[in-house]
């Protein structure tokens, strides 16, 4: 049954009707999953949310042509491999934003040019996506990252210097800065 | 609409056993191909998840019609019949299949549905569109016929 499934998903992908396909990966944290449109990566669901409701939202939200098929992560799962083992310093997969919207979408735009190794703040964020005073909205916007780790929200601190929140747990966003050589 | 590799991992194999039973093994897996490719195009136009399942089975039931007719298209007399059988086959679950492959297509789909699939008569009659009472009748008119032709 696995081979018929697989030959399943080649072939929808080669007739267009694989918009969303999904794989894991393990990580140092635990499994990731991760999902991706012909366009590019779309979702990283962290080891503690829920995979299944990441799928169900990617079926309400993007499509729900929904399947396992690893062979569209392959670039994404090398590059998280390698950024895992300290290895990669910039990803250069494509990116689907296609659940990234307004104010928050902005924020995360900008999340994504924060460079390996360094941190901004709530309200910088906040500025960089075009209203200074909205700091509680870019903190929402980096709790509702739909990539993260690939968009580095984990690279977003208070402006206090302490370390404010993350979807994955605090544990692994301090783990993620001290891979970085941050903290 | 739940993701569909949630129907693939619900009912793959039902939907697989129910080909099986309906065109043979050797056939099934380019059936199961085409059943869920067209599930695909078809589901986000789908609007109603309340019986994926007979949504499913409908669609192989098809596809399975679609092939026995592709093949009696293909069936051509062969130009030189041997004259001697090779070897009488033996009456295997084979001959049974083949003769409710030669029965008409709502009492071939129910016995398969039920014998090849396991189904119970609501699930039968969800998968043809017809109601539990028509699904049971045809179930029957199928069995009454194959245990004539098969005596």
């Amino acid at each position: 049954m696995k081979a018929t499934l697989q030959r399943l998903a080649e072939r929808a992908d080669a007739e267009g009707l694989l918009d969303v396909a999904y794989a894991s990966l393990d990580s140092p944290f635990g499994p990731l999953l991760l999902a991706a449109t012909p366009r590019g990566l779309v979702r990283v669901n962290l080891p503690n949310q829920d995979p299944g409701q990441a799928l169900e939202e990617l079926a309400a939200k993007v499509s729900p042509r929904v399947l396992e098929a690893p062979a569209r992560l392959d670039q994404a799962r090398r590059e998280l491999d390698l950024y895992f083992a300290g290895k990669l310093t910039e990803f250069g997969l494509p990116i689907d934003w296609a659940l990234a919207h307004g104010f928050r979408g902005k924020v995360q735009r900008a999340i994504e040019r924060i460079p390996y190794g360094q941190t901004r703040t709530y309200t910088e964020m906040a500025r960089r996506a075009g209203n200074e005073r909205a700091v509680r909205a870019a903190g929402t916007a980096c709790g509702t990252n739909p990539i993260p780790i690939v968009v580095p929200c984990h690279r977003v601190l208070r402006s206090g210097g302490g370390l404010g929140g993350y979807g994955g747990g605090l544990p692994m966003k301090e783990a993620l800065l001290e891979l970085e050589g941050v903290r | 609409m739940p993701p569909f590799q949630t129907l693939l991992d619900d009912h793959a194999a039902d939907v697989m056993g129910v080909l099986r039973g309906a065109v043979g093994r050797a056939d099934a897996e380019d059936c199961f191909q085409e059943t869920f490719l067209a599930a695909l195009r078809a589901y986000p136009r789908l609007g109603n998840d309340e019986n994926l399942r007979g949504w499913l089975l409908t669609i192989a039931h098809r596809k399975a019609i679609d092939h026995h007719r592709a093949n009696g298209r293909k069936a051509a007399p062969m130009a030189d019949p041997p004259e001697v059988p090779v070897e009488d086959p033996e009456p295997l679950d084979g001959e049974i299949w083949s003769a409710v492959g030669a029965l008409p297509p709502k009492q071939r789909a129910a016995v398969a549905l039920r014998y090849g699939s396991d189904l119970p008569h609501a699930d039968i009659a969800a998968a043809l569109g017809c109601s539990p009472e028509a699904a049971r009748r045809s179930l029957h008119e199928g069995l009454k016929r194959l245990r004539k032709e098969l005596a």
